[in-house]
């Protein structure tokens, strides 16, 4: 499974071939255009093809029984664990624990970690920027508890104002839990400077990393977080499988999350032992096929090269913020810089509501997103009540962003007059 | 795996760009778009409201406001503000052009009668007028909660009747990510 040739050359038309998805037609005559990808990712023949082979040839439960099919699938999870160790320069494949998506893997860290060790008056800084799964985990801490909650306010071009950070983070500051990359902006954070800020004040710091994994290299180590969160779906795996990566001897230190089979040591009606990390935290049967696929994504990005997909990102974003943003009536929001931009690409068509504009797009067979992305205080912050949002990945072209663009043209003209 | 195997392509949504551009025109019929354009009766009641009630659909951002005078039984001033997408605001604004003047009762019947047609995309049993082209929105499943809110928004406020609507109305059903 594992690539040692190193990344593979930087081919779009190579890479759409492996995504079949991506020849289907909307309708007949109308090709799909999918730039939907900052929601979920489409999924290449080598993951389907993972999927296929797990339940096809190896499926059997994990960790319990000595019969060959059990123990081949327990192999090929465990090394699933290490291939995504290595994916983000994690120093022991047991700080990685496999959950259903990035929302359990920070309510993980908000019922096993927060709860035990956060106390009233004690301060946990988000940001305004937030997705709601980096939001509400807190609140509901905060209610329960009377932990306060500070939020590091957005700017009007979508960054941070780490001034404010600055002065928000202290010597009550317990945690600081962040972005790396908004989802509804494409705001790419400075994670590594709050980081500093944080351990300054000795608080611990979550980065939900949805958005970076997926997109650029990731490194652990280097940047010195002590959680960090993201989601299989988003980088070519299946729905329903997530990573949380701790420091073993943080997750040590935990209290557990969900109990049941697996996560303990023994049982008797009267008390339980917990499993050893990583175990502690995985109860349950776990998605073994979620995780072998996952391995096999991760295989797929690796071959690539993350610098390479970050590469390409940059240049499509570069182009689509000239591009839309020479259409008449476009408002983009978010950094006008594509070097702090992931590919994502918000924005507003003057007089026409972002649900219309999605419905025209999708009749031209441009898949966008349109709404508030989960991140209602973003659009609270920018004053609107939702946006239209593309956001590309690996596969996407500059043929693509034109035809994005055309489409929002040809909005424009469909509800050419209104003034509303 | 086929090329053309998605429910879209099953038949349920005729194809081809010249179907494409049809199947947009169903949606926003001329006349859905000029209510959209032009809207009727928007604007705020002020003092001689008798009930009103708000709707939102937060998940798009859609925002109603209804606002009725009630003389008796009948509905003799109705407005609505709020924003939108064309639908939302292009239906609240055919629904209070069709309203006003009909008693309680008939609004409510009237109320139903659309969600029927949004449920079977046939034209209504009764005559509602314009509204007839928002019968294209069936064939829309998300777009149907915009055109139903004004209509829920509505009945909500009637419920009211003296007192302050209770809560915000929403035809939002599903979270999304
Ligand atoms: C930045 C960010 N955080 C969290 C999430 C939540 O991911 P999931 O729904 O897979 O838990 C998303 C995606 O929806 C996201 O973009």
């Amino acid at each position: 499974m594992n690539q040692s040739n190193g990344p593979r050359p930087f081919d779009v038309e190579a890479i759409r071939r492996d995504f079949p998805i991506l020849k289907r037609e909307v309708r007949p005559g109308v090709p799909l255009v999918y730039l939907d990808n900052a929601a979920t990712s489409q999924k290449p023949v080598q993951v389907l093809a993972e999927i296929t082979r797990f339940y096809r040839d190896h499926n059997a439960n994990i960790h319990r029984g000595v019969h060959t099919l059990s123990m081949e699938a327990t192999e090929l999870y465990e090394n699933a664990r290490q291939t995504v160790a290595t994916f983000i320069n994690a120093p022991d494949p047991r700080g990685i624990v496999f959950t259903r998506n990035v929302t359990e893997s920070i309510n993980l860290v908000a019922h096993g970690w927060a709860r035990k060790y956060l106390h009233e008056g004690d301060e946990v800084v988000l940001t305004e920027i937030e997705h709601h799964s980096n939001i509400v985990p807190w609140q509901i801490l905060r209610d329960e508890r009377g932990i306060v909650l500070k939020f590091i306010p957005m700017l009007p071009d979508g960054t941070l104002d780490l001034d404010y950070a600055r002065t928000a983070i202290g010597p009550r500051t317990k945690l600081v839990s962040v972005t790396a990359m908004s989802n509804a902006l494409g705001t790419i954070v400075p994670v590594a400077d709050i980081v500093a800020m944080a351990k300054e004040h000795g608080a611990k710091v979550l980065v939900d990393a949805a958005q970076q994994v997926p997109h650029m290299p990731s490194d652990v180590q280097a940047l010195g977080c002590d959680f960090f969160a993201f989601t299989g779906h988003k980088m070519l795996a299946p729905f329903g499988i997530g990573v949380l990566w701790a420091p073993v001897e943080l997750l040590d230190a935990m209290g557990p999350f969900l109990g049941g089979g697996d996560m303990i040591l023994t049982v008797t009606l009267e008390q339980s032992t917990w499993n050893e990390v990583p175990h502690k935290f995985e109860a349950g049967t776990p998605n073994v096929g979620g995780v072998v696929a996952l391995a096999a994504a991760v295989d797929y990005l690796s071959s690539l090269g993350m610098e390479a997909v970050r590469a390409h990102e940059r240049e499509l974003v570069d182009y689509a913020l000239r591009r839309l943003g020479d259409v008449p009536g476009v408002t983009i929001f978010g950094p006008p810089d594509a070097d702090q931009r992931g590919g994502v690409v918000s924005f507003d068509l003057e007089g026409v509501h972002p649900h219309d504009v999605g419905q025209v797009l999708d009749s031209r067979g441009v898949a966008v997103r349109t709404g508030h992305h989960c991140a209602q205080p973003v659009m609270a912050a920018l004053n609107v009540p939702a946006t239209a949002r593309a956001s590309f990945y690996i596969y996407n072209t500059t043929d693509e962003v034109d035809a994005l663009v055309a489409a929002v043209e040809e909005t424009s003209r469909y509800f050419g007059g209104v003034s509303v | 795996m086929s090329e053309r195997n998605g429910p879209a392509a099953r038949g349920a949504i005729a194809g081809g760009p010249q179907q494409s551009e049809s199947l947009l025109d169903d949606l926003y019929k001329d006349i859905i778009l000029d209510h959209y354009r032009n809207p009727r009766n928007r604007g705020s009641l002020g003092a001689a409201r008798t009930c009103f009630a708000e709707g939102a659909n937060p998940l798009c951002g859609d925002q109603i406001t209804i606002e009725v005078t009630l003389d008796g039984d009948r509905i003799e001033q109705v407005q609505f503000d709020g924003q939108g997408c064309s639908i939302s605001q292009a239906s609240a604004s055919m629904m209070t052009d069709y309203v006003k003047g009909k008693t309680v009762e008939e609004a409510r019947g009237a109320a139903g009668a659309f969600q029927r047609m949004m449920t079977s995309g046939e034209p209504p049993e009764e005559d509602l007028g314009d509204i007839e082209a928002l019968s294209g929105v069936a064939k829309f499943p998300v777009r149907v909660k915009c055109a139903s809110l004004s209509w829920k928004t509505l009945e909500q406020a009637l419920l009211a009747r003296g007192a302050e609507a209770q809560a915000t109305v929403t035809t939002d059903e599903r979270s999304a990510r």
